[in-house]
């Protein structure tokens, strides 16, 4: 069978590509750094692939608002080669400022099968300081998403955002768990939750990443693709860290295409 | 001209109204009910009403949190609005992405589509037909209103104002009580007003006055030999029928006159470093020191050089380039931007860190940037506002808005930000010091060549790319040759862009590897001028259309244009043949690119306006005909009173010394750095059981293919400067060496950068202990040299600042004198690397190192007032310990190594035990010393060369054998008990201490940051 192909889009300003293109090929895919302007020259493009990824950074500087003028730009310029993507069975990850462009878009939570409608929001963290920091995470057993099957009861990841702060409505969270639709939320080392820096950004109901309600569209505030190696872990010279605990989540996607 | 204002539904979901209000409570004790931050954004276009409100609602507005309004905004329950926006000509980032992001958008601007467009900044194309005329400035421009409620006096709300929302040198802004707000009367600042460009010629004076009259006015910063040497070059006969020939006069234009004193200050040439000194110590006779830099610096790398394998440029390119292994190049460059940052602390950081990554960038074909790294020198943030004079803003202040620049700066340019140190002193108020070094990596061989090397050939076309040129930046190269005032000109002050620099460098990576230019260098002190001038060496001349080069907005004179220092801009040389397709890349990624002229072989610099001859100069003498500087250095060691006999609790004071500004935890800056972006990271600068013992140095694996890694560290101690810099010197050189072979470096693998800020050391009527400034120079120059040579270091770039200095009605304040080491080493494996905090109980615990009687400069001395000798450095032993200290750490012999620097052992220990959560018993006798020493001087004198390291019982035998031939002693063990207790020389416990207390006062007091 051939290989798994990744498309990890490049836009002014993102700045995780190398790294996650990293993760994506250590799992076994071939990923293709591609950038948004050459998909609008020719939006066939991305036919060819079977997961797209939007990695970390600050596509534009993040003015406005983090990840709204790239998401603006997929809006108007690439809306029809991104739903046909997604309608096509094929998935799509969101990391950092990856998460906030698909939540501004609508791809997540995209609640009642709205793609085109922004439904949360990624704010300010309470804090109102950028963070760099790992934090312990614990996947939903419910949850739906197809990146994080199986993945063990907590693992750890660096967040590194200063607009990580998951905001929706009431109605909109009890939607978003009965649909199976959250991934992972902040905990401390044993899997409880807590306050700062537990929770590292003051979001609603502990929540650091979310799928859509196919859990084949998924976004996340942390950061997997900078644990694929043990020495990536902060405390490895103690022997932690192995094995590291962000590979899984892109080995997942690409096992999900085994046998289609 | 539209206003569009965008506000929290919710103003608890808005974190940034609460931290600001915080800070106005912490920085001027005034209190207020409430604050929340409103973005405004004017819009000036011809939209009609349903598309403004289409902009507004899809782009500016998000709709789970925000409302926007149009017209007058909502002013209930708001006493006080305070708007701030951008001055004319200042860099307003967001106002530009909002603009590119209306002209990305057709369907936005109601046109059909982007064909038979305008261009505009950042390369983007408007569609005509949306009738936005170009050069008018940028048609959005943004600002900021503080809403708060309050009861302030309009006098408070004026101080609040200006001292923590605005700064007058950058922003326009205007305070309204509530009802001046509602009725929205305010509009944003229009940009500067059009100016038909001129080229004027310039009388040179007969007489010394005049000349030094004219280069001071023209904030030329000329010395009246360098104003004669010019004035001869015009008047020799065949210059001027060389000029007659292009129609120029035998007067030189002020595009002449900017160029030379661009290309000859001290910022580009290294006059002081470069010059003859006639140096006098107390008791020898005078003796001629030819050029600090070729007689120290560069000779100790000379010297050490013939005993490695691993320099592949040094001290000839923008930075220093070293080889990483068979397959990659180092790349490695530490610039200050002090001036600049006094001014507007977060604009002047912010274009330092983004401005030296363009040096990585700029050097041989260009390096990919992969760490940055930051020191900063401030005054007391605690210090009274009533002692501060006019004008000078508030340590709290600059070192909030440095810090937040070098956040945006590297976060957004996606470099990982790895290392650095924060000092504080008094005499840091008046000139902050900020350096921001970038490290960056390359293919040893791009295309089949070797990349470290530039070559232009005549005919090459002159390409810049990136950002366009406006009137910020002017001058900044000869600023810095000067000290502050207060009537210090504010067009120096410039922000900068990290985004147009973060697209511009990625498409120039993707042009290098496909071989699309021929040489780079960066814009960057005296912008075009320096970097064309500098190119145009490699084939012998230049030909410049400068009305070609892109503008910001329209208005600057034609020496403005070139020798503005405008952010974000790179200068290539461009083969004829691949120029078509490298403009395509650019556009492509949004990134605009202009040839303005083409590389020559006649001789000359020459540049055009209109097709008319504005400047032409023989490149030869703009780049030798510099008349060498001749100064006076003279040296006398300061008198040392004798010691008194004041003595501290030695738990009280290692209290004290950890709580201390310049030891304690710098946590809170830290983690507001990106520092593991690109997945790099090995060593983070906080290591230990839950993340927070200070590292001495970070390690990080650059590329998956390479097992080596990059280990980054930093030496740094003005108080020994006082004492003696050539201690000085030798000391951070020795502390940043020693930093990084602590988590693993290869001593045999470890380049070093010079970084020197100064006050002024030319001894004129103005500065009479100029020549006493100057023999702390040669001070420093001679301890660098003979560190680096004793440590097998090399240097292989460096920088100096001098001028810092400010003057205060007739008072000149000087910095004492401050040199940073910046390390780069290369660790084999990066599996090997060794981070600082105690593993597990029972493991044994050693110092490594003599411990000597060298209480000068030291914290301890700090608390005490007690004097004496500045630590001394001993090469030999020094060498002799990071060759063992490596070869167990090769040998996987060592659990912890941490670095035995400032506070002494005292405060290595307490560290080595509170990273690692656990308790240190130690004994001082077993210490090994030279001597009878005190507790005291035992605990807490920081003689150099010194680790406190732990090993595992099962490795001791090993690893006793293999620092058999160095100082060495075993001194305790590591325990489960969370206490440091100390047993001093006479058996007695002198310190029994938990180390939650321990660390609870180390990381105090920087919380508020």
């Amino acid at each position: 069978m051939s290989k798994v192909k990744v498309l990890v889009l490049l836009a002014a300003g993102v700045n995780c590509d190398r790294e996650t293109a990293l993760a994506f090929e250590l799992a076994g895919a071939v990923a293709d750094r591609v950038h948004v302007n050459d998909i609008i020259e020719r939006p066939r493009l991305p036919a060819d692939y079977q997961i797209l990824a939007l990695p970390g950074g600050f596509s534009f500087g993040d003015d406005i608002a983090s990840g709204q003028v790239l998401a603006r730009k997929l809006k108007h310029r690439l809306a029809g080669p991104i739903t046909d993507f997604v309608s096509q069975g094929k998935l799509v990850l969101g990391i950092c400022n990856g998460f906030q462009v698909l939540v501004k878009l609508g791809l997540l939570p995209a609640l009642g099968g709205d793609q085109a409608r922004q439904q949360a929001a990624l704010t300010f963290n309470t804090s109102a300081k950028f963070e760099d920091r790992w934090v312990y995470l614990k996947p939903d057993p419910a949850g739906k998403c197809v990146f994080t099957r199986g993945l063990k009861n907590v693992i750890y990841l660096p967040v590194r955002h200063g607009e990580g702060r998951f905001v929706i409505g009431d109605d909109g969270l009890a939607a978003l768990k009965s649909a199976g639709q959250v991934a992972l939320r902040y905990v401390d080392a044993a899997g409880s939750p807590g306050d700062y820096p537990i929770n590292p950004n003051g979001s609603v109901d502990d929540i650091a990443g979310i799928s859509d309600a196919t859990g084949r569209v998924f976004g996340l505030m942390p950061h997997p693709e900078v644990f694929i190696r043990p020495t990536q872990h902060p405390r490895w010279t103690r022997g932690e860290g192995a094995p590291p605990d962000g590979i899984e989540i892109f080995k997942n996607a690409v096992e999900y295409f085994k046998g289609r | 001209m539209f206003r569009v204002e965008v506000v929290f539904k919710d103003p608890a979901l808005d974190a940034r109204g609460p931290s600001i209000k915080k800070q106005i409570e912490q920085d001027l004790g005034l209190n207020i009910v409430a604050l929340s931050v409103r973005d405004v954004y004017y819009i000036d276009a011809p939209l009609t009403d349903d598309r403004i409100d289409l902009v507004a609602q899809d782009l500016l507005t998000d709709p789970v949190l925000q409302n926007f309004s149009l017209g007058a905004p909502p002013a209930a329950g708001v006493d006080w609005a305070i708007e701030v926006g951008y001055l004319p000509g200042v860099t307003d980032n967001v106002g530009r992405t909002t603009a590119e992001a209306i002209a990305d958008m057709p369907d936005l601007l109601g046109v059909r589509s982007q064909e038979s467009g305008v261009r505009r900044a950042g390369g983007h194309v408007i569609p005509a037909e949306a009738g936005i005329q170009e050069g008018a400035g940028d048609f959005v421009r943004t600002a900021t209103v503080y809403a708060i409620s309050g009861r302030l006096t309009e006098a408070q709300a004026e101080r609040l104002c200006l001292g923590v929302l605005a700064n007058p040198l950058i922003h326009a802004y205007k305070i309204m009580a509530s009802a001046e707000y509602a009725r929205a009367a305010w509009s944003a600042p229009n940009p500067p007003s059009a100016h038909k460009p001129q080229i004027k010629t310039v009388d040179l004076p007969d007489d010394d006055a005049g000349l030094e009259r004219l280069s001071r006015d023209g904030l030329l910063s000329l010395t009246v030999a360098e104003m004669r040497a010019i004035k001869a070059y015009f008047a020799r006969p065949e210059t001027a029928a060389a000029r007659l020939v292009v129609g120029l006069t035998d007067k030189p234009t002020d595009i002449e006159l900017e160029t030379l004193a661009q290309t000859w200050s001290e910022h580009c040439k290294h006059k002081i470093f470069n010059s003859r000194i006639t140096y006098t110590e107390p008791g020898a006779e005078p003796v001629v020191i030819d050029s600090l830099f070729k007689t120290y610096i560069k000779r100790a790398t000379d010297t050490v050089a013939k005993e490695i394998d691993w320099l592949v440029s040094v001290f000839s390119d923008n930075a220093g380039v070293v080889r990483l292994n068979d397959k990659y190049n180092l790349v490695f460059k530490v610039e200050t931007h002090n001036h600049p940052s006094a001014l507007d602390p977060y604009g002047g950081a912010l274009t330092g860190i983004v401005g030296v990554n363009r040096d990585p960038m700029g050097t041989g074909l260009g390096a990919e940037l992969i760490f940055n790294t930051d020191v900063f020198c401030f005054g007391p943030p605690d210090m009274a506002e009533e002692a501060l004079p006019p004008g000078i803003l508030h340590p709290r202040r600059i070192f909030r808005g440095v810090r937040k620049g070098v956040e945006d700066g590297g976060n957004k340019m996606g470099v990982p930000t790895v290392n650095g140190t924060i000092l504080f002193d008094d005499a840091y108020t008046y000139n902050p010091l900020v350096f921001c070094g970038t490290g960056g990596i390359m293919p040893g061989v791009i295309g089949g060549a070797a990349s470290h090397e530039k070559s232009v050939k005549p005919g090459d076309l002159i390409v810049m790319v990136g950002g366009r040129i406006g009137k910020d930046g002017i001058h900044g190269a000869t600023f810095s040759s000067v000290k502050l005032e207060e009537t210090t000109p504010p067009a120096v002050v410039q922000i900068g862009a990290p985004i147009v620099q973060k697209k511009m460098m990625d498409a120039l990576i993707d042009a290098r590897d496909r071989g699309l230019y021929r040489a780079i260098t960066d814009n960057g002190a005296g912008g075009l001028s320096s970097s064309i001038g500098e190119m145009a060496q490699f084939c012998g001349g230049a030909q410049v259309d400068l009305e070609k080069a892109p503008l910001k907005y329209s208005g600057l004179d034609p020496w403005e244009t070139w020798v503005s220092e405008s952010q974000e801009r790179m200068t290539l040389a461009v083969a004829p043949e691949t120029i078509d397709e490298l403009m395509a890349l650019f556009n492509r990624r949004d990134v605009e690119a202009t040839v303005i002229g083409s590389f020559a072989d006649d001789g000359y610099l020459t540049v055009r306006y209109d097709g008319v001859v504005a400047a032409r100069l023989d490149l030869d003498w703009l780049h030798s005909g510099l008349p060498r500087l001749e100064l006076e250095a003279r040296w006398e060691p300061p008198e040392t009173p004798s010691n008194q006999t004041v003595s501290i609790e030695p738990s009280i004071a290692l209290l004290r010394i950890l709580g201390s500004l310049n030891v304690c935890s710098k946590e809170s800056v830290i983690r507001q750095y990106d520092h593991e972006v690109q997945g790099t990271s090995v060593v983070k600068p906080l290591v230990g059981v839950v993340d927070d013992g200070p590292s001495d140095a970070a390690v990080l694996k650059p590329r998956a293919d390479a097992a080596e890694g990059v280990v980054v560290a930093c030496g740094i101690n003005p108080k020994y400067g006082l004492i003696d810099p050539y201690d000085m010197a030798a000391a951070a050189v020795d502390e940043a060496v020693r930093n990084a072979v602590a988590v693993g470096a290869d001593p045999g693998r470890i380049s070093i950068l010079d970084n020197f800020c100064w006050g002024n050391p030319i001894k004129s009527d103005h500065n009479p202990d100029g020549d006493l400034k100057l023999g702390r120079l040669v001070r420093a120059a001679q301890g660098c040299h003979d560190a680096a040579v004793a440590l097998g270091a090399p240097f292989i770039s460096g920088k100096d600042s001098f001028h810092n200095e400010y003057d205060l009605g007739g008072r000149t304040i000087a910095i004492p004198p401050t040199l940073l080491i910046s390390a780069m080493g290369v660790i084999e494996d990066t599996g090997l690397a060794v981070t600082m905090d105690a593993k597990r109980e029972g493991d044994l615990v050693y110092a490594l190192g003599l411990t000597k009687v060298e209480m000068g400069g030291s914290h301890y001395s700090g608390l005490t007032g007690l004097r004496g000798g500045a630590p001394r450095f001993a090469g030999a032993a020094a060498s002799a310990t990071y060759r063992a200290v490596h070869e167990a750490i090769k040998r996987r012999l060592i659990a912890s190594a941490h670095d035995c620097s400032e506070g002494g052992l005292a405060v290595a220990l307490a560290e080595t035990a509170f990273a690692g959560g656990l308790g240190v018993v130690v004994n001082m006798r077993r210490v090994k010393t030279d001597g009878f020493l005190s507790d005291v001087e035992c605990l807490f004198s920081e003689s150099n060369s010194r680790f406190v390291v732990t090993v595992k019982p099962a490795n001791a035998g090993e690893f006793e054998t293999t620092v058999a031939d160095t100082s060495w002693s075993k001194i305790g063990k590591v325990t489960n008990t969370g206490r440091l207790v100390v047993t001093g020389l006479d058996d007695r416990v002198v310190i029994d201490i938990s180390t939650d207390e321990l660390k609870k006062a180390w990381q105090e007091p920087l919380k508020w940051v």
